[in-house]
């Protein structure tokens, strides 16, 4: 239950960071908020030769909003994001979420960059800023790229981060006028990573019919799942009951959850049908 | 790379409890550990390992942390209070007498984090409502109690702790 031996270092700056990684590669690892690698250490199923703390790279540390659009650093703490008003006032799914992710001892240090970048299936934020449109900006000693949601989370704890790449930004668009969010999931315990969760996003025209429609699932598969054929029923409909309901239908069906200890595939499923239901109806009452 | 053989180690400064601190560690060595066995506040307890009992639990820069998810190298240049930090056997603090008062323990594995838990709680919120109170424990358990007086104890400290003294509990 103790770490095997590593070398550490602590950059104070992001290139020196990055070189650190272009150098020693997969021997390499980011240390972030630790709150996954090291568990994952004292267990030893991760055994990093160095370890790269990024904790002194404080510039990464940010929520601020660029032409209309949320930029999140990837130091930035988790509990951060249920308390800022910025976030509060336009992506309430955030701070709606944040309670649900672990407790706040273990909030207080796991960060925005390594909760995705860990790309834990049932963890909740991959599946938010996949729910939200969001993307990512890798950055590597030689570059830097941009990344979208849909494209980063790749399968169970793998992401389209490459061997020299840090996961340095998170952006998430504006979102569109009458459109409501919500987040729900069912735990063993209140804090316990989720038997299923969902989260959704719905958009209304002026007829208040469904002009955009995302319902991403947590714990239904390897990554964020996509419902995408549930979200297609919704489009152009008005949605009341019937049109929730089918939607809500459909989503289990083309959902195919792995099943745990602590709960089935059937319940599972059974779970992604209430759910999806429940949610859907709170989003159109707040898009309303 | 070649993984080292020897134990690297590195040299950090640290405030703990309000006490300066200039000592070695081990890069791979775990803040728990190292507030145990090389300062020795074994009021510390480990529970775990893995960041799920909160037996652990430590005010890091005044935020509450678990400490064996930490390594002991990134205090370096921070403050910490542990359970050292509240009373005094003789003179308990108003969060210790309140748990004194209230039957808040039974063997007492859980209650050093639970109280630096509750410290940092009732500092941002000083009328807590209960089920806040519940919320706020939500990450240590407790084998014994079933949480009904850790619960009291914590309604009953804020109580107490209202408004004739306003400065911030040690
Ligand atoms: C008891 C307990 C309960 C938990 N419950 C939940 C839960 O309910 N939901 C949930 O979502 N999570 C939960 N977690 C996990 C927690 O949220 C993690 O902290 C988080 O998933 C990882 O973030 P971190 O900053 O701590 O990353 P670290 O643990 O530091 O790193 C995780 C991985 O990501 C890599 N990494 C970190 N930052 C970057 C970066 N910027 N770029 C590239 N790679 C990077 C690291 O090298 C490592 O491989 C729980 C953890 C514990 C201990
Ligand atoms: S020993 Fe740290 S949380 Fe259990
Ligand atoms: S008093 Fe025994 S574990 Fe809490």
């Amino acid at each position: 239950m103790k770490p095997a031996p590593f070398v550490y270092h602590a950059p104070t700056s992001l290139g020196a960071a990055l070189m650190l990684k272009a150098e020693h590669g997969d021997e390499a690892k980011f240390l972030a908020g630790g709150q996954s690698l090291i568990p994952a250490m004292n267990f030893r199923i991760a055994n990093p030769a160095l370890l790269v703390d990024v904790n002194k790279l404080a510039a990464l540390d940010y929520i601020h909003v660029v032409a209309g659009e949320l930029r999140i650093g990837a130091l930035t703490r988790v509990q951060r994001l249920e308390h800022d008003p910025l976030v509060r006032a336009h992506w309430p799914l955030l701070p709606e979420t944040v309670p649900h992710i672990a407790h706040p001892q273990i909030r207080n240090r796991s960060t925005v960059g390594g909760s995705l970048a860990h790309a834990d299936p049932a963890a909740e934020l991959p599946v938010i800023l996949t729910a939200l449109g969001g993307r990512l900006r890798l950055q590597s000693s030689t570059g830097e790229r941009w990344v979208g949601a849909d494209d980063f989370f790749v399968s169970l704890f793998t992401t389209a981060i490459a061997t020299d790449e840090m996961l340095v930004e998170v952006a998430i668009p504006a979102a569109p006028a009458r459109t409501g969010t919500a987040f729900m999931e069912v735990a063993r315990r209140h804090g316990d990573y989720a038997m299923l969760g969902v989260a959704v996003v719905v958009t209304l025209d002026a007829a208040g019919a469904c002009s955009a429609a995302r319902l991403i699932f947590l714990n239904a598969g390897d990554r964020p799942m996509n419902a995408q054929r549930a979200a297609a029923a919704l489009l152009g409909q008005l949605p009341g009951s019937a049109a929730i309901e089918a939607a809500a239908s459909s989503a289990t069906e083309e959902l195919e959850p792995m099943g745990s200890v602590h709960a089935t595939p059937a319940y599972q499923r059974h779970l992604a049908r209430v759910l999806a239901r429940r949610a859907l109806r709170l989003a159109v009452q707040r898009a309303n | 790379m070649q993984r080292e053989t020897m134990p690297e180690t590195h040299l950090i400064q640290t405030t703990v409890n309000g006490q300066a601190y200039e000592r070695h560690t081990e890069a791979r060595q775990l803040l728990s550990d190292f507030l145990r066995h090389d300062l020795g506040l074994s009021g510390l307890h480990v529970g775990c390992e893995q960041g799920a009992c909160g037996a652990c639990t430590i005010l890091f820069d005044g935020q509450p942390v678990r400490a064996c998810l930490m390594l002991a190298v990134q205090a370096d240049g921070h403050a910490l209070l542990t359970v050292e930090s509240l009373g005094t056997p003789d003179k308990l603090n108003v969060l210790q007498s309140a748990f004194w008062e209230k039957h808040g323990l039974q063997c007492g594995y859980c209650t050093a984090g639970i109280l630096m838990t509750l410290t940092a709680f009732l500092q941002d919120n000083p009328t807590p409502t209960e089920h806040a109170v519940r919320t706020a424990l939500s990450g240590n358990l407790c084998r014994c109690t079933g949480y009904q007086n850790i619960v009291a104890a914590a309604l009953l400290a804020a109580e107490q702790m209202q408004p004739v003294d306003s400065t911030p509990q040690p």
